[in-house]
């Protein structure tokens, strides 16, 4: 073990903690943090199910070090819904469409769409395809999370409005 | 698939990397990792230590200097495709960036990490050979500039010795506006091309092409400048038997075969992309208002 002490904020909350310096950011979360929402396909980087915010961005949390998020602001999949339980308008969106099967590619395309959302709400389907480019699922088939997630941008300029 | 042991060190200023680099060995220098954290995940390299850039002041940034737009090494790919100086003065570049990887890689890939990773298929290496681009290189007690040309030695291997970094990438300007293009062939949008073509074209006041520069990606062992297609079609109006002479060079192209495809499918793949790239350079170079040189 190399271990280092590292301070970041996940889900607006201060954390401290200990990581080996090799510790991925993922495997932080996961098993330091018993944070299991963000999952791991892949750890190298292709599938995009680790996908969690880091200072608003969103990265794969499998290509990068616990100890580089020492200071930064995570967000999971975890921080998603509001503090009283009420779902984030693409929550309710992938529920209502169906974008979802066995949910393993879940929290990393939501994780993905909030961001291009957050910056684009009224994209083009296109858009959306090309965005979520980064993630594989192998239940749905995209179509009904492309639904869902126009769906949410719908909701979410709605709320702007 | 987890990385193997090694020790970690996160220099805060240039100094400090550069006297740190200078005593290491076998360090790996960590940038946004989108290459070395698969590399290491999947145990193909075993640094004894990584030396994470990313809190090193003073390498990332994009601004234009005379002539010349300047990036630091450590430039997102993200902030490059969205920064409105490399659009307005560079479009080649943002056109090349959405192809690479996809927005999560982005976010946090840079443009000096792709540079020395120098993966053969990578998009950004071969934006740096088609504009002649020049790479600004620091070890302790020097720095030194190469041309992209002098930096790419082979098959991901850069002329980067082992106690230097990488510091910034200039790109001479071509004047505005111009005509550009990137295209490439990939299985799947974010995968690594099969073959990829960029261009740059400016037209004359008489409509002859005055300037043209061809690199073709993911093809060979590096990328590659095509100075017999570019001499081909200078000074022409594009007709299609001048294009057509210029596309034949394709077949000279150093080429791999792999299991995604022998080396004439590379060949003929590169001549289609090609095709592709000229025709839309130029469309886009005639398009252009023309107005004086800048
Ligand atoms: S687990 Fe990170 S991209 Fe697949
Ligand atoms: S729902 Fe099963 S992988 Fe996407």
């Amino acid at each position: 073990m190399n271990a280092r002490s590292i301070a970041l904020t996940v889900n607006g909350r201060p954390v401290n903690g200990t990581a080996d310096v090799r510790t991925t950011l993922a495997d932080f979360l996961r098993h330091s943090l018993r944070l299991t929402g963000t999952h791991l396909g892949c750890e190298h980087g292709v599938c995009g199910a680790c996908t969690v915010l880091v200072d608003g961005a969103s990265v794969r949390s499998c290509l990068m070090l616990a100890v580089q998020a020492e200071g930064a602001h995570v967000r999971t999949i975890e921080g998603l819904a509001g503090p009283d339980g009420e779902l984030h308008p693409l929550q309710t969106a992938f529920r209502d469409k169906h974008g979802l099967q066995c949910g393993f590619c879940t929290p990393g395309m939501l994780m993905t769409l909030v961001e291009f959302l957050e910056e684009n709400p009224d994209p083009a389907e296109a858009e959306i395809r090309d965005a979520i480019s980064g993630n594989i699922c192998r239940c749905t088939g995209y179509e009904s999370i492309v639904a869902a997630a126009l769906q949410a941008a719908a909701e979410i300029r709605e709320r702007r409005r | 698939m987890k990385p193997p042991p090694f020790d970690y060190v996160r220099p805060e200023s240039l100094e400090t990397l550069l006297s740190t680099l200078a005593r290491l060995e076998n360090a790996k220098i960590l940038a946004g990792g989108q290459s070395l954290m698969p590399m290491l995940n999947l145990r193909y390299v075993f640094p004894d230590v990584l030396v994470d850039i990313n809190r090193v002041p003073g390498l990332a940034g994009i601004r234009l200097e005379g002539d010349r737009l300047r990036i630091g090494a450590m430039t997102r790919q993200r902030a490059i495709e969205t920064d409105p100086l490399a659009a307005a003065h560079f479009p080649i570049l943002p056109e090349a960036l959405r192809l690479v990887g996809h927005r999560q890689t982005r976010n946090r890939g840079t443009i000096g990490g792709s540079l020395c990773h120098l993966d053969p298929a990578a998009e950004l290496p071969t934006v740096a050979l088609l504009a002649d681009a020049t790479v600004e290189i620091a070890r302790e007690g020097g720095t030194r500039t190469l041309s992209a040309a002098e930096f790419i030695l082979g098959y991901m291997t850069t002329a980067l010795g082992q106690d230097e970094v990488l510091t910034a990438v200039s790109f001479p300007l071509w004047h505005r506006p111009h005509g550009y293009s990137f295209q490439e062939f990939a299985r799947r949008h974010g995968d690594f091309a099969i073959a990829s073509a960029a261009c740059l074209l400016a037209l004359g006041p008489d409509g002859r092409i005055e300037r043209v520069a061809i690199a073709i990606g993911g093809v060979g062992p590096v990328p590659q400048r095509m100075p017999a297609a570019e001499a081909a079609l200078a000074g022409t109006r594009g007709e299609p038997e001048a294009v057509a002479r210029a596309l034949g060079f394709c077949d000279a192209l150093d080429a791999i075969g792999d299991f995604h495809g022998s080396a004439d499918y590379r060949r003929s793949v590169a001549r289609s992309v090609l095709r592709k790239a000229l025709g839309d350079a130029r469309d886009r170079a005639a398009a252009a208002p023309t107005g004086p040189a800048q």
